[in-house]
């Protein structure tokens, strides 16, 4: 799989921006780091907007920014199209005429029609509306529509649900988790907020203080939750699978992973691809079977290698069937239970903990 | 019967004068909400000094400068045949200056207040940078547009002492209404001075009264 290079620096009075990183050329990267981070800015980079930024980017093999032989495209020649914070519509424009603002102008060929679009970002009902007579969400959706029928190489959004409200989120939150599953162009997403990122990003990037902190696939990040800024407490595994029954009367659904069958909670169809993400929290071990247990997920797991952390915790890394799945237990736990490298173990893992995520029907990017 | 071609003059001067300031305010108003550079306060300063300045600060040092006995009017005469002082073409070139404050302060400001949000929205979705201008500052700032032109039309209209240094009193070249209702006056012809007064004011109040109509508050942005 093909990657976007990109190297940028950019100093400000009290702040220098320097990266060099590779972008995945498909799926979502989320682009994660605390405010001030420099997230927003390593953005406006990417699309042009800092005039002031020397460095050099490609995307998919067109050069857009080579500021050493000179070469910089203007942002209305790059094709990468962008979601702000704010939806930034044209306030004398009505929605229709605000999302065909990019289809006027793009100078390739569509992948996505006007109606999809509408239809996908379920705003076929304001096209007349003026655009300050929208709601934030609304308004925000039409912003995506917009950015979408420039038909843009790669799609920028730079934590388009900040400015909105917790239920907000929840409404747009789907609609980018289905453009994701339906629309081949490759996207970064930037959020301070990790929950967005876990649900929508397959790779990642974290930033800090201007610099590249760490980058790669989600699996790999989480397994370092606490090393590469995510915070321990995130630490866990990403595991991907495929429904393999439809949603039962009790509201949960079987998936089939690398690691056998986990129940999950939600109705999903049989055949749905889900990433689910199993934080370390949430999984226990015991020495025999549990009997009577309201855990409804327990794998048999062969012990790797036990990792010590600051505190009366450590990581402890199991094999289940070549897939990895790791457990946050107390020290006190592995001492009492004897848990060394090889010992085989009862992994338990709690059903309602688990998030899962509809996944992108158009593969996943390999790392580079 | 009162000669109304000083006031057609005026018009006529209003009207030029107010075309051309659009388009050097434009640029310049938008480079000051933009920039950055530590030439925007001198530059700030200089378009302003017309406010402050007395006109006949002003006509004199035009009157000194657009001579033909100076370099740039005698440039002109060289190339024209005639001279820039005393002419209707002179007067356009002083009220541009005398007015400029006018049309680039409230430009200035509908730029300040818009920002540069929607300009990048609409070049990250492929439009060049004039294109982004011409079909999303321009018709959002429009209130700002309508004051520039109103007021730089307002304010020419109403010049004297620039005119009286530049232009002097010749009918249908510099000749402009403020001066013939003065010349009136001087002849003790009340009647035609009222009638011209009479017709300025109302035009005056008709101009001001159609910006403060048009430029109402508009609904709070979403």
């Amino acid at each position: 799989m093909r990657s976007f290079e990109a190297r940028y620096r950019l100093e400000r009075r009290d702040f220098t921006l320097d990266v060099d990183l590779r972008l995945p050329s498909s799926g979502v990267t989320g682009l994660f780091g605390a405010s001030g981070s420099g997230k927003t800015t390593l953005l406006r980079c990417l699309a042009g907007l800092e005039p002031a930024a020397v460095g050099r980017f490609a995307v998919n093999g067109l050069v857009v920014d080579d500021t050493d032989a000179g070469a910089r495209l203007p942002p209305a020649e790059r094709g990468i199209g962008v979601v702000f914070q704010e939806p930034r519509l044209f306030a004398h424009l009505n929605v229709e005429r605000n999302i065909r603002y990019g289809e006027k102008r793009r100078r390739r060929e569509a992948f996505v029609g006007f109606d999809e679009i509408v239809d996908l970002l379920g705003i076929d009902k304001l096209l007349a509306r003026k655009a300050s007579a929208l709601s934030g969400g609304e308004a925000q959706r039409v912003a995506i529509a917009r950015a979408l029928m420039s038909a843009p190489r790669l799609l920028l959004m730079d934590e388009p649900l900040a400015s909105l409200d917790q239920r907000r989120r929840e409404e747009i939150l789907p609609f980018l988790e289905d453009l994701h599953a339906r629309l081949p162009i490759p996207m970064v997403y930037v959020s301070h907020q990790l929950d967005e990122i876990l649900r929508l990003a397959d790779a990642l990037v974290v930033v800090e203080g201007g610099s590249l902190l760490a980058s790669g696939s989600l699996s790999e990040l989480l397994a370092d939750a606490g090393q590469v800024g995510l915070g321990s407490a995130n630490a866990g595994v990403v595991l991907e699978g495929v429904t393999h029954a439809p949603g039962d009367e009790y509201g949960m659904t079987p998936v089939a992973t690398p690691a056998g069958v986990l129940w999950v909670t939600g109705r999903y169809a049989a055949e749905t691809p889900l990433r689910l993400i199993v934080r370390a929290n949430d999984v226990s071990v015991s020495i025999e079977p549990l009997a009577a247990s309201s855990i409804q997920n327990s794998l048999v797991a062969r012990i790797v290698r036990l990792d010590e952390e600051a505190g009366a915790t450590l990581l402890l890394v199991l094999d289940v069937d070549g897939q990895n799945l790791i457990a946050r237990i107390t020290r006190r736990a592995a001492a009492n239970l004897g848990l060394v490298p090889g010992r085989t173990v009862y992994a338990h893992i709690k059903s309602a903990a688990v998030r899962r995520h509809r996944m992108s029907g158009h593969g996943l990017p390999a790392d580079p | 019967m009162t000669d109304l071609g000083p006031l057609i003059l005026s018009l006529k001067l209003a009207v030029v004068t107010m075309a051309i300031l659009l388009v050097i305010a434009t640029p310049v108003a938008w480079w000051l909400a933009n920039t950055r550079s530590a030439l925007k306060a001198p530059v700030q300063a200089i378009v302003a000094l017309p406010i402050v300045l007395p006109p006949t600060v002003l006509g004199f040092y035009f009157l000194v400068f657009l001579s033909p006995n100076s370099t740039l009017g005698g440039l002109w005469v060289d190339a024209t045949g005639s001279s820039l002082t005393f002419s209707f073409t002179g007067l356009v070139l002083a009220s541009i200056v005398y007015s400029l404050p006018f049309a680039v302060q409230p430009l200035l400001s509908a730029f300040e207040a818009l920002g540069r949000r929607e300009y990048e929205a609409a070049q990250t979705l492929g439009a060049s940078r004039l294109d982004a201008f011409a079909s999303v500052v321009v018709p959002l700032a429009l209130p700002g547009f309508l004051s520039a032109a109103v007021l730089s039309f307002a304010h020419t209209l109403g010049e004297f002492g620039v005119v009286l240094m530049v232009g002097g009193n010749i009918p249908g070249e510099t000749r402009t209404v403020s001066i013939a209702i003065y010349d009136h006056v001087e002849s003790l012809d009340y009647a035609s001075a009222h009638t011209l007064s009479l017709i300025l004011l109302v035009t005056a109040f008709a101009i001001l009264l159609a910006l403060f109509a048009l430029n109402r508050p508009r609904p709070a942005r979403a």
